[in-house]
């Protein structure tokens, strides 16, 4: 390991299934990170074993293995589930690890770097919501910017090869997870989230919508433009983030408690780091996370 | 105690508010299950039409909620168990607990016919809860009997007590209604029943019914005077006619189902489903029933035809749950045509 290397923050990756190896591969492309460590419980993971072949000490033992190493991690990504994390993270604080957390465990702070990430720097846990709240959530922030947005509903499509067992298990915390995401960081009243999985071949490309509950008389202008500025922020991380459509504005409609609404039509093509391309719900969490994690460690690494 | 054949389900108040676009009222609800219950039909669904928590901009929202007008069927009916659907990834346990204090005995859990695998925490909760399961794998015509029986094993095993083959679409035809059917019950064998639930597109609701209580079916999902989404659904007084006429006990009274359709339902609901264009296209092509009339308002709001909308909506097979790509779509065909 050469020296400047070594100067890198160090990390962890902690789970080495679909979202962890799709890390991995973005980690070691962006070169800003020193990958220390994959770390999972099945010593047959393909994933730790793709980490071994990528130069990544790997170990099948757990969080308990990582805690006892010499040398601990600056950053631990945790891409497990909620039940794991909830376990793992208090020892993560205990160490003095920093934690940036995929699952819907919650621990800490909701985060979607463009929203809200500036305001907690200073967490020791952040978490990074859903793949359907990163896609839509810095939509129903750009309409709350401009106007107050009393309800605001996202409908997230993904490909039934991009949803892992512990989606399937536990898809009630996506709904949950998102919706209250919607409101605390996308700044709706109310929010809604629903997730739809569709197995058809070859591989939809995931879709997210937006609806959002507007008054009348809200500048529609402003708010197209705030849209447009808020896709150009998620492309910088994630190019493949991109408007199907222009937000399409409705008057006021009597079924809708007299409101109006504008719709947001999105489509999220992935990076295909891991998984193909129509697995854009894997590549923006994993997008996302990697962003925070630079903005968070990005004086300390331009230093070095 | 009621000698019954078969257990016809009446859906009126859950498919049947995707017709009035969710807008039942209380007094309505009280109406329907009431003479419902009279009739002797034993299962009963109260909700919206795209289940618990469906009230929403993507599929239209309820004008009174769901729990209120469950309550209301509760307190009215005598003998029949209310019945709720839920759609994971849209309701959630939450939704699945406030039913049940509301007075729903029995849950019924869909998914689409390849994500059963969605519905196992759904399926747990409300056996834990002590409700009676039905498990619903929408959209049955895309996907093969085997694999259609691979999913109501999943279903089985995590609670589910009687896994439907349900048509969304109205796309299936008595053959392909019995190789599904055949294929769950050899598959479920005594671990749980196998139900059906038909639509009118292609003018099959009460002929596939029959072909599925044929090949072992022995719940039937029906609504009256068809109210339902798309085409509308296998009409419950004609079902029940049919039935009678092939000797099969259904526990319900004919007359007294056809005054339910006739005498109630029908100075209720102005406007009613049609076998015509829009919903044939959705029968032929496979299209979720309840996009129907979504599409009907693609077509005003951007001018393309819905039955166009529909046809590729079918093409790009998107499932139950997708009404937000009908405008996409509709955007899509308004700018080709531009």
């Amino acid at each position: 390991m050469t020296t400047e290397s070594t100067k890198k923050p160090t990390v962890a990756i902690i789970g080495p299934g679909n979202i962890g190896t799709d890390l991995l591969i973005k980690l070691k492309r962006r070169g800003v990170f020193d990958v220390r460590y994959m770390i999972g419980v099945d010593p047959t993971s393909d994933g730790l074993a793709r980490a071994r072949r990528l130069g990544v000490e790997a170990s099948h033992e757990g969080v308990d293995w990582l805690l006892k190493q010499d040398e601990l991690p600056d950053l631990i990504f945790e891409a497990t589930a909620a039940k794991p994390h909830l376990l793992n993270a208090p020892r993560y604080r205990e160490a003095g690890i920093k934690a940036i957390d995929l699952t819907p465990a919650a621990v800490g702070p909701f985060v979607c770097p463009v929203v809200n990430l500036t305001d907690l720097r200073a967490e020791p846990n952040i978490n990074m919501i859903t793949c359907g709240g990163q896609a839509t959530i810095p939509i129903v922030n750009a309409i709350s910017k401009i106007t107050p947005v009393s309800y605001a509903e996202i409908i997230a499509s993904i490909s039934s090869k991009s949803a892992g067992p512990g989606t399937r298990a536990n898809i009630d915390e996506f709904t949950e997870t998102t919706s209250k995401a919607i409101e605390t960081v996308g700044g709706a009243a109310k929010g809604k989230a629903i997730i739809i999985l569709n197995p058809v071949e070859p591989p939809l490309v995931m879709r997210d919508t937006v609806f959002a509950a507007i008054d009348g008389d809200a500048d529609r202008h402003a708010i197209e433009n705030s849209i447009h500025e808020m896709v150009a922020k998620v492309q910088q991380y994630v190019p493949g983030y991109r408007l199907k459509s222009d937000p399409q504005f409705d008057d006021p409609n009597e079924l809708w408690g007299g409101k109006g609404r504008v719709g947001v039509f999105l489509e999220v093509t992935g990076n295909g780091d891991y998984l193909p391309d129509w697995a854009g719900n894997l590549d923006i969490m994993t997008a996302a996370a990697n962003f925070a994690a630079e903005q968070l460690f990005g004086n300390e690494a331009a230093a070095n | 105690m009621t000698i019954r054949d078969v257990r016809i389900t009446d859906t009126t108040l859950r498919d049947g508010s995707h017709a009035v676009r969710h807008q039942f009222t209380e007094d309505q609800v009280r109406q329907v299950a009431g003479a419902l219950d009279r009739a002797g039909v034993a299962v009963i669904e109260v909700t919206h039409g795209d289940g618990l928590a469906g009230s929403s901009f993507n599929y239209g929202f309820s004008k009174v909620s769901d729990i209120k007008l469950i309550e209301v069927a509760v307190e009215t009916v005598k003998n029949a168990k209310i019945a709720a659907l839920v759609l994971p990834g849209l309701g959630t346990a939450h939704d699945i607990k406030e039913a049940k204090a509301a007075g729903v005995s029995l849950l019924r859990v869909a998914t689409h016919s390849t994500e059963a695998d969605v519905s196992v925490q759904h399926f747990n909760l409300a056996r834990e809860l002590g409700m009676e399961t039905v498990g619903f794998l929408m959209l049955s015509h895309m996907t093969e009997p085997k694999k259609l029986a691979e999913q109501a094993r999943i279903m089985a095993d995590a609670g589910c007590q009687c896994v439907y083959v349900v048509d969304s679409a109205g796309a299936l035809l008595p053959e392909t209604v019995t190789e599904r059917v055949d294929a769950l019950v050899q598959e479920l064998g005594d671990d749980a029943q196998v139900g059906f639930h038909g639509h009118q597109n292609l003018s099959l609701g009460v002929a596939n019914s029959l072909a599925a209580y044929k090949a072992g079916a022995r719940q039937i999902d029906a609504t009256l005077r068809a109210l339902g989404a798309g085409a509308g659904n296998t009409p419950t007084e004609a079902l029940v006619g049919a039935l009678e006429a092939s000797g099969i006990r259904t526990g319900i009274d004919l007359e007294l189902i056809l005054s339910a359709a006739e005498d109630v339902l029908k100075p209720l609901i102005p406007i009613m489903p049609l076998i015509e264009r829009d919903a044939i296209v959705q029968g032929r092509y496979g299209v979720y029933n309840s996009f129907l009339l979504h599409a009907k308002r693609a077509e005003e709001r951007y001018g393309v035809p819905a039955y166009k909308i529909l046809k590729a909506v079918g093409e790009a097979r998107y499932v139950g749950g997708q009404e937000d790509m009908i405008i996409d779509v509709a955007i899509r065909l308004q700018n080709e045509a531009s």
